[in-house]
This record gives C-alpha cells, sequence and structure tokens, in this order.
C-alpha cells in the first residue's frame, strides 16, 4: 500500500466521559459528516484533519468502551471498527486512545489491551489542564516509555496540543508495517486481572497522586445524590424543563406554521389550480411542516440534554430514578430515552442507544411512544375544549387541566406497566446488572453545546424528513384521489381512497363509539397524530380548521356524544399513529418483528381502552 | 479479626479494600460476565472503596468510591464483591459467612 496517494484512517477510542468527541470536534472543525454504519443504526462520525506538512486524513470517532469486549451496539461499532471487522469499513491505520488524564486507571488497562490489534497508537491525555490544575504530576517520558507509544497531552475544549497531537499521529502512520498482526483475542477475568494489575503498576510509577484533587464533586454530589434532596431537585429540575419545552417552543412554533402557512398561500397564488398545486402545497409543505414544527421543542428538550450530560448531571439522573423505574423493569438509563419521548418519540427512541443492554434497550424502545408526545397536544386540546367543562373543582383546580394530566399520567403508567409485562412475560424476571461510572462535574463548553445541538437538530431533520416527507405525499395520495363526481355533495375527502378506507373500516370502530367521519380523520393522522385534527376539519368541512379550531370544537360536541369524545382520547393515549416512529423503531431494532409487535399491542390497547371508555361513559349515561 | 462482608451487606460511610471480585457460587455464563464487567470498571482485588451514597428505596442503588473514581451499582451486583472493611465501621454488621482467601 502506498501511503503517499491514500489518506491515513485514524480511530479515536477511549472511555466514556474522556472528552473524546470534544478531542474530535477540535482535530476536525466543521469537517465533519455523521451517518449511519451499514446495517446499524450506531452514528458514524467521521471528519478529516490536514497536518501541517499538507497530508490529510480521515478521522473516525468511535463511541466510548472501557473494552474490546462489546456489550451494547455502540460498543460492538467499536470493536468491530478496531479489528476491521466492520461491513464497508477499513482497518486504521492509527489508533488514538483518548485518556481523561485525570482518570487513568481504567483507559490504561484499555491501552494495554489495544495493543494487541498490532496497529500503530497515540495516545492522547486530554483535559490536561484540570490535572494540571489539581497538581497531577504525569511523567510523561515515562509514561511513553513504559507502554511504548507516544503520550501526547491535550486540552481539547482550548484547543491545546491539537498540533502536536496531529504531528504525532502523522509520524505514527508514516511508520506504519502493515504485517503488524492482530493478536486481540477478548480477555478472560484472569487476563483482566492481569491487565489491570500492569495498568496499577505504570500508574504508580508514571503518576503522583493531585496534589488538590477535585473535592467539589464530591460536595455537589452529597446534595443532588441526597436520597430525599436529589429527587426533589430532579424532580423540580424536570418541571422547569418541561415548563421550558411547552412554552419557549411556543412562540416558535407558531412562527414556523405561520410562515409555512404564508409560504403555502403563496405557492396556491401563484401556481393554477389543480394537482401539482395541491400536491406542492398540501403533500409537501404541509409535510415539512409538521416535521419542522416540532424543532423547537425537540432542541429545547435537547438543550437540557446536552447540558446536563456535559455537566455529569445524568449519570446521576439515571442512579436517582433506577430503583424507581426498576420496579417496572426498566433500566435507570431509560430515563432520558423516556424524558425525550415526551417530545417526540423519534429522539427518544434513538437515545435509547445508550442502553448497553439488548433487552433493556428493547423494552424502552417498545415503550417510548406511550409517552405523551407533542403532537397528541393538539388533539387532546381539541377534544377536551370541545367536551369537558370549563369548571374549577375542588375550588383550585382546572377540569380541563385534570384532564390533561389524566391523559399525560395513563401514557406514563401504561409504559410503566407494559415495560413491567415484557420483563415479566419475555425476560422472565432476568435482571441485567446496572452499573455505571458517575464522572466527575465538569463546566459544559459552550461552544460544544452549541455544537452537538446543531448535529441533533440535523440528525433529527434528516430521519423524520426522510420517513415523514414520502408518507406525506401517500397519505395526500389517499385522501385526494379518486376526484369527487360531479355534483357531489359530500366533502370531496369521502369520495376518495381515505374515504373509502374509512367507510370499510366503521363497523370494525363502531363498538368503540366512533363515527365514519373519525375512522376517516385517523388514516391521514397515520402520518402523525396531529394531522387528524386537520384531517377532521375536512371530513366535517369546518373551512381553515387550523385557526378555527373553537369552531371545530363546537361542530364536535354537536356532533359526537360524550363517550365518543372521551374514547377518542382514550384511543389516542395508545394508538401508533405516526408512522414516522414506527420507521424508526423498525431502523433502531432492525427487525420487523419488533415494530410489528408494536404496532399490534398499541392498537390493542388504544381499541380496549377506547371501548371500556365508550362503554363506561355510555351507563353512566355519556352516550 | 478478618472483616470481610460483601459490598451489598455495606452502608453508607463504610470503607475497605477488596478481596474478592466474583461469586463462586455463581460460575454460569452471567455471573462470569458480571465478574469481567466488574473487572473492566476498576473494581479489582486490592482496590479501595468506599460506600458514598444510598438510593431512597432499600438503600439501593449505591454509588462507590473505587480508587479514585465514582461509580454507581445495584446491590445486586455488589454481592459479587467482598471487601475486608476498616474494623471500626462494620461493628454489628452481616458477615459473609464464607471463606475468603487472605
Amino acid at each position: 500500500m502506498d501511503m503517499a496517494v491514500r489518506s491515513a484512517r485514524v480511530a479515536l477510542v477511549g472511555n466514556p466521559n474522556s472528552g473524546k468527541t470534544a478531542l474530535f470536534n477540535a482535530l476536525t472543525g466543521a469537517h465533519q459528516k455523521v451517518a449511519n454504519y451499514a446495517g446499524v443504526t450506531v452514528e458514524r462520525k467521521e471528519g478529516l484533519i490536514r497536518s501541517a506538512t499538507g497530508r490529510t486524513m480521515s478521522v473516525l470517532d468511535l463511541p466510548g468502551t472501557y473494552s474490546l469486549r462489546a456489550r451494547s451496539p455502540d460498543e460492538e461499532v467499536t470493536r468491530d471498527a478496531v479489528l476491521g471487522r466492520l461491513a464497508g469499513e477499513e482497518t486504521p491505520d492509527v489508533i488514538v486512545a483518548v485518556a481523561d488524564a485525570t482518570n487513568l486507571r481504567l483507559v490504561l488497562r484499555l491501552v494495554l489491551e489495544l495493543k494487541a490489534v498490532g496497529r500503530p497508537m497515540v495516545l492522547a491525555l486530554n483535559m490536561y489542564d484540570i490535572a494540571q490544575r489539581q497538581g497531577l504530576r504525569i511523567d510523561l517520558e515515562r509514561l511513553s516509555a513504559e507502554l511504548g507509544l507516544p503520550v501526547m497531552p491535550t486540552t481539547a475544549t482550548r484547543k491545546r496540543g491539537i498540533d502536536e497531537l496531529i504531528a504525532a499521529i502523522e509520524v505514527a502512520a508514516g511508520a506504519l508495517s502493515p504485517s503488524e498482526e492482530n493478536a486481540w483475542t477478548a480477555p478472560d477475568a484472569d487476563a483482566l486481572r492481569g491487565a489491570a494489575r500492569e495498568a496499577e503498576r505504570i500508574m504508580k510509577a508514571c503518576v503522583r497522586p493531585p496534589e488538590r484533587p477535585d473535592t467539589l464533586t464530591g460536595r455537589i454530589d452529597s446534595v443532588l445524590l441526597h436520597p430525599v434532596g436529589g429527587l426533589l431537585i430532579l424532580g423540580a429540575l424536570l418541571f422547569v424543563m418541561f415548563q421550558a419545552v411547552f412554552t419557549w417552543a411556543t412562540p416558535l412554533m407558531d412562527g414556523i406554521e405561520a410562515s409555512l402557512g404564508a409560504l403555502g398561500g403563496w405557492v396556491a397564488a401563484v401556481m393554477p389550480d389543480g394537482i401539482w398545486q395541491s400536491l406542492i402545497v398540501d403533500g409537501l409543505i404541509s409535510g415539512v411542516g409538521s416535521v419542522l414544527v416540532f424543532l423547537p421543542q425537540i432542541l429545547i428538550l435537547f438543550l437540557f440534554i446536552i447540558v446536563l450530560e456535559d455537566f455529569g448531571y445524568m449519570a446521576r439522573a439515571a442512579f436517582l430514578m433506577d430503583r424507581i423505574m426498576g420496579g417496572a423493569g426498566l433500566h435507570g438509563r431509560a430515563f432520558i430515552p423516556l424524558l425525550s419521548s415526551f417530545a417526540c418519540a423519534i429522539p427518544g427512541v434513538m437515545a435509547a442507544r445508550v442502553i448497553d443492554s439488548k433487552r433493556d434497550r428493547l423494552t424502552t424502545i417498545m415503550v417510548a411512544p406511550l409517552m405523551t408526545c407533542s403532537a397528541r397536544i393538539p388533539v387532546y386540546t381539541l377534544i377536551i375544549a370541545a367536551f369537558i367543562p370549563n369548571e374549577r373543582v375542588w375550588g383550585f383546580a382546572s377540569l380541563q387541566g385534570l384532564v390533561m394530566f389524566g391523559l399525560y399520567a395513563a401514557g406514563i403508567i401504561s409504559a410503566l406497566a407494559v415495560s413491567f409485562v415484557i420483563r415479566k412475560v419475555f425476560w422472565r424476571g432476568a435482571v441485567e446488572p446496572f452499573m455505571m461510572e458517575l464522572p466527575a462535574y465538569k463546566t459544559p463548553d459552550f461552544k460544544s453545546v452549541l455544537f452537538n445541538l446543531w448535529i441533533r437538530a440535523r440528525i433529527f431533520l434528516e430521519r423524520a424528513g426522510r420517513i415523514i416527507l414520502p408518507l406525506m405525499v401517500i397519505v395526500w395520495a389517499l385522501a385526494t384521489f379518486p376526484y369527487p363526481p360531479e355534483g357531489a355533495t359530500q366533502p370531496a375527502i369521502d369520495y376518495s381512497f381515505a374515504g373509502m378506507i374509512g367507510h370499510a373500516l366503521e363497523p370494525i370502530f363502531a363498538p368503540i363509539g366512533f363515527n365514519w367521519q373519525m375512522v376517516i380523520a385517523l388514516v391521514p393522522g397515520m402520518a402523525a397524530r396531529e394531522v387528524a385534527v386537520a384531517a377532521l376539519g375536512t371530513v366535517y368541512a369546518v373551512a381553515d380548521p387550523e385557526s378555527a379550531t373553537s369552531l371545530l370544537g363546537a361542530t364536535l360536541a354537536a356532533q359526537w356524544s360524550l363517550a365518543t369524545g372521551l374514547a377518542f382520547l382514550a384511543w389516542y393515549v395508545f394508538a401508533p399513529q405516526c408512522v414516522a416512529t414506527l420507521g424508526v423503531v423498525k431502523r433502531e431494532l432492525n427487525s420487523w418483528k419488533w415494530m410489528w409487535v408494536m404496532v399490534i399491542y398499541m392498537f390493542s390497547l388504544a381499541y380496549l381502552a377506547a371501548f371500556v371508555v365508550y362503554r363506561v361513559a355510555v351507563s353512566l349515561g355519556g352516550g | 479479626m478478618t472483616d470481610t462482608l460483601k459490598l451489598s451487606h455495606a452502608r453508607k460511610g463504610d470503607r475497605g479494600v477488596i478481596v474478592r471480585v466474583g461469586d463462586h457460587a455463581r460460575t454460569d455464563e452471567h455471573g462470569l460476565e458480571l465478574e469481567r464487567r466488574l473487572l473492566e470498571l476498576g473494581f479489582v482485588e486490592g482496590a479501595t472503596v468506599e460506600l458514598l451514597h444510598e438510593g431512597l428505596f432499600g438503600r439501593d442503588p449505591i454509588a462507590m468510591k473505587v480508587d479514585d473514581m465514582r461509580v454507581a451499582l445495584r446491590r445486586h451486583e455488589a454481592a459479587s464483591l467482598t471487601v475486608r472493611f476498616e474494623a471500626a465501621r462494620v461493628a454489628g454488621a452481616e458477615f459473609a459467612s464464607e471463606e475468603v482467601p487472605a
């Protein structure tokens, strides 16, 4: 292989919380692309670095791990990428082991394991500034001699030591002898003990303990991990977070809706009436809108999550929630994915990757869509306003607010119940271990928070857009064709395929109190839940239902019984009315089977809940 | 007197040194895998441990200081770790009944 004609490939490997991603960002700047590895949904982050001599090298940021003995899909990618076993990936020419300089013990063991792979390696001692501030002395020459590889101190967040690291990588890439054999095999317990002893010996020889150890982490933990106080703080934090997600996002969401509405109006004005205008306005623009409108909420939610994660709090939240969620058979780490699902199940399902056990990850993904996502809110608001009297109960609480709260609670309780059943029925009570590092607290870096937020937003738009856009076009076609006959008296949708499906399915939905108009609205509502509001407006021929929800509400209140309205709410707590989520679930689990399991269990629960609610309400006189 | 005790019986403030990782009663793949994962997270024989925090319900999970890093785990997993505690802290505590190699 001629090293001059192709660029060297570099892989970053390190423990979680070693600042690996910050180092990756410092090495590559904005020159990076995020995609997926073939066949798995682990994010593949690749970037380019240019050395002082003008040579370009590609860098791969691999998921953090403590060992090449992989457990989660993330860690499997790291192992396979390092070993060159990953489909479509070549073996890296140079491995850069990234270490938190203040926490070397575990990464030294990992470095000893990585040496068996037989690739040239460089050790980057990241967060070196923190080590210096603590008065931690590391004998770099001795460490380099003990490990037999170059050791470079770096401070990624301040871009210190980056040029020197790049130069060291370049030297290592040039020294490549392709005949080096990969001698790595999964270490057994004795090999791990031996490597840990060796790492300990190297530690003692090269590192002098800090003169001013970090006592702040311990002091913060005594507040944040206090058995009672810690939970109260977590609760308060969640309260602020929800307030922010739902109040700060509203003006932005209104702005997005208004500007897309204006765009649609403009297109409708300049384009001649007809099928193309309808496709662009009702299919594409409203399709883009139904994705974009959730972006403000998702960005605010992710802003909180990224800041808390970088600060080091998320591991503490998992600690505090582990027992509470464990009662239902969920892992403490499922907390973050389920939290994200309150904005939208799509980022929630994607966030489940942090869970290292396959079973816990599957359970979390299966229940994530039961969390009340923001797409349900327009539906809930419409039906509550139409059927629940605006009264005060017990002197202070609004009845409408209580119903809304009840719907949220129903989602949470059913998610816990379903995961409990999954654990008991499918896994027969097997308990996966919960153990995780509680990283030292660090001040989040403003620029890296913004950068990560930007990456999150891009991933969401790409994933959701790729699924939702084509679906919106399909749903548009179902609701548009065939055209109504001449002199038709009913709304056009009644004559379309969606209308035919609605009429055909009506007998199935009659026992739960749904009429054919509602069933028709459920068809476009499969694209995204809130689309059902617009669809109800169409079937009841209420012009511009978005701005006239009160008018639509009045129409519904006149046409539906109370029992029907409540049954519709119950349906929406459970029904998997979001094909985009199902698509993401299929991709994340790489399984059609589990996606169909989700579809069937959620529709069954929805039908059952709506049936019970309808029958009880009718028998109480609400029919 | 060797005050060895399973880590799962420890209470907040208890300090000691790990004398054995792994549970010889559990030689199935699950037990062996747990042993390897504990070793990878720094729970090795000779490491010093201190129980820093306990959860609210059933005092579970627990947050440990292991040498110079912090790790959270459930008492269920902590049962695979045998620790020689500082004598003063363990008065009245429940001792591990089995023999532990010194």
